[in-house]
Formats: structure tokens, C-alpha cells, sequence
């Protein structure tokens, strides 16, 4: 099934929509491309839609825990949102939120980072 | 027991998703629920990933096994297993946080949610023989009819 992924720009917030599997296979692939969007753009913020992935593993995690140490470099916020249940247990079980912000969807998540959408 | 199987593939990274799906179609006949039937995929990723990142460093030609066994009360057994260079120290590979390899942005989560995602886990590592990871889990009873 594998990983697709897309990005855009919102002002000063990059937007991270993924979707399929992410795993240790697709993780590098994503990790060098969300590198580039992170600094070939004016951004300080990161959204990371996870609606559309149907599985995740600390490969996973890893790669969002790494963007969010560059995120923090910048001085801006990590905000996952959309987040399927059984990757939220991950995410749980693993600290995450007690570092990255959770928003119900897309919209709001935006909203917070002062961007109307 | 009621039925068992084994299989054996290259270290090749490709091979994660074949390792999860492959046992997450062997263990379907149990009738596990959505929830289980993803915590034993994430567990086999997990564990895979470990045999081909640290169990042999990312080379490909070696051979990561799987067997696993069900069992009529709805046990499932799963033995994953590489001829790897073995952990050093157990106990520490098994905290939450820790990695052997932070340079490759690992998130040291992957035995913590083994851990969690399964009844019990035993690993065995020799330096320079490999590892196994051993782990049980007993699904839930209350659906299926036991033929």
C-alpha cells in the first residue's frame, strides 16, 4: 500500500497531509522531503493531518519527533490533528502529546496558529 | 494447537509491510477484532524493523523468520527472529526512549509498545548469534465458533 504524502504552505504554517502506511520503509522518503518544505520555505509552524493513514509505527513516531525538535529550532509549533484512534493510542502510550499540541481537525489547527483557512 | 506457520524473508525494509500483512492474514482466521488485528501488525513491524536496522545494520542479504501458532482458545504464539549481531544489554534496548541509533532519528518506542500491545514478551540475544523475540497474546473470546 505504502505512503503518500502532500504539503502546502499556509503563511507561516506548512501543512503535512499523509496518508497509507508509515513505517521504517516509506519513513526516509518522507523525512528528506518534509526536510526540504521545512526550510526551503518561509515557514515557523507544522500541521500534521493524519486522517488518511491506515497504519503507523515508531518508525513513525521517530520521523514526527524529529521534525518537531527542527520545528521547536525555529522557535514555532507542531500540531498533529485528524488523528485515527489506534494511532492515537500509539501516539499516547509514546508521550507524544505531552510535547506535540492535538486539534480535532485541519480547520482548527490552523485557527490556533492564527491562520484563518 | 490448531495450526501454525513460518515464514522466512531478506533484511530488506520492503519486507516490513509483507511481515505485518502476512501474519495479520494468518491470525485473521481466529476472527480478531479491528484493535488486535493492528496491535499484532504493529508489533510485527516493530520487530522486524529491529531484526533488519539493528539486528544487521541495514544490510540486505541476510534472513529475518517469523513463526507464529494460534491456538484454539485464541492464542496467539509469534516468534520473530534474526541471526544478527545480537543486543549487548536487554534491559536497556527494552526502556521506553532508548536507542542504539539516534542518529538515525529512532524514536526508542518500539519494545515499550511491544511491550504494551502484547500479553508477554521474552527476548533472547546472543552477541553474534542473533535475537528472538518471543511474544504471546490471547485475543479476546467472546465471537468466534471454535470448529
Amino acid at each position: 500500500m505504502g505512503l503518500e504524502f502532500t504539503f502546502e504552505v499556509k503563511k507561516d504554517v506548512l501543512i503535512v497531509r499523509l496518508a497509507g502506511e508509515l513505517d521504517h520503509h516509506e519513513a526516509e522518503g518522507l523525512r528528506d522531503q518534509w526536510k526540504d518544505m521545512l526550510y526551503l520555505n518561509p515557514v515557523k509552524h507544522v500541521i500534521v493531518n493524519l486522517e488518511q493513514v491506515s497504519f503507523m509505527d515508531s518508525s513513525g513516531l521517530g520521523v514526527v519527533l524529529g521534525r518537531y525538535k527542527e520545528v521547536l529550532q525555529l522557535g514555532g509549533q507542531m500540531v498533529v490533528c485528524s488523528i485515527p484512534h489506534t494511532i492515537k493510542r500509539l501516539f499516547e502510550m509514546s508521550g507524544m502529546f505531552k510535547i506535540i499540541r492535538l486539534e480535532e481537525n485541519e480547520e482548527f489547527a490552523l485557527e490556533t496558529l492564527g491562520v484563518a483557512s | 494447537m490448531r495450526n501454525e506457520m513460518y515464514v522466512e524473508f531478506s533484511s530488506v525494509s520492503q519486507n516490513e509491510s509483507f511481515a505485518r500483512v502476512t501474519v495479520a492474514s494468518f491470525v485473521a482466521q481466529l476472527d480478531p477484532t479491528m484493535e488486535e488485528l493492528t496491535e499484532i501488525k504493529t508489533v510485527v513491524s516493530e520487530a522486524v524493523t529491529n531484526a533488519i536496522i539493528h539486528g544487521y545494520n541495514n544490510e540486505p542479504d541476510h534472513k529475518v523468520s517469523i513463526s507464529c501458532k494460534i491456538h484454539d482458545d485464541g492464542e496467539i504464539e509469534l516468534t520473530i527472529r534474526d541471526y544478527g549481531i545480537g543486543i549487548e544489554d536487554i534491559d536497556e534496548a527494552r526502556q521506553p526512549l532508548y536507542t542504539s541509533k539516534p542518529e538515525l532519528e529512532r524514536s526508542g518506542m518500539g519494545f515499550t509498545i511491544i511491550e504494551n500491545f502484547m500479553d508477554s514478551v521474552e527476548v533472547i540475544s546472543k552477541q553474534g548469534e542473533g535475537t528472538s523475540v518471543y511474544m504471546r497474546k490471547q485475543l479476546t473470546k467472546s465471537k468466534t465458533v471454535y470448529n
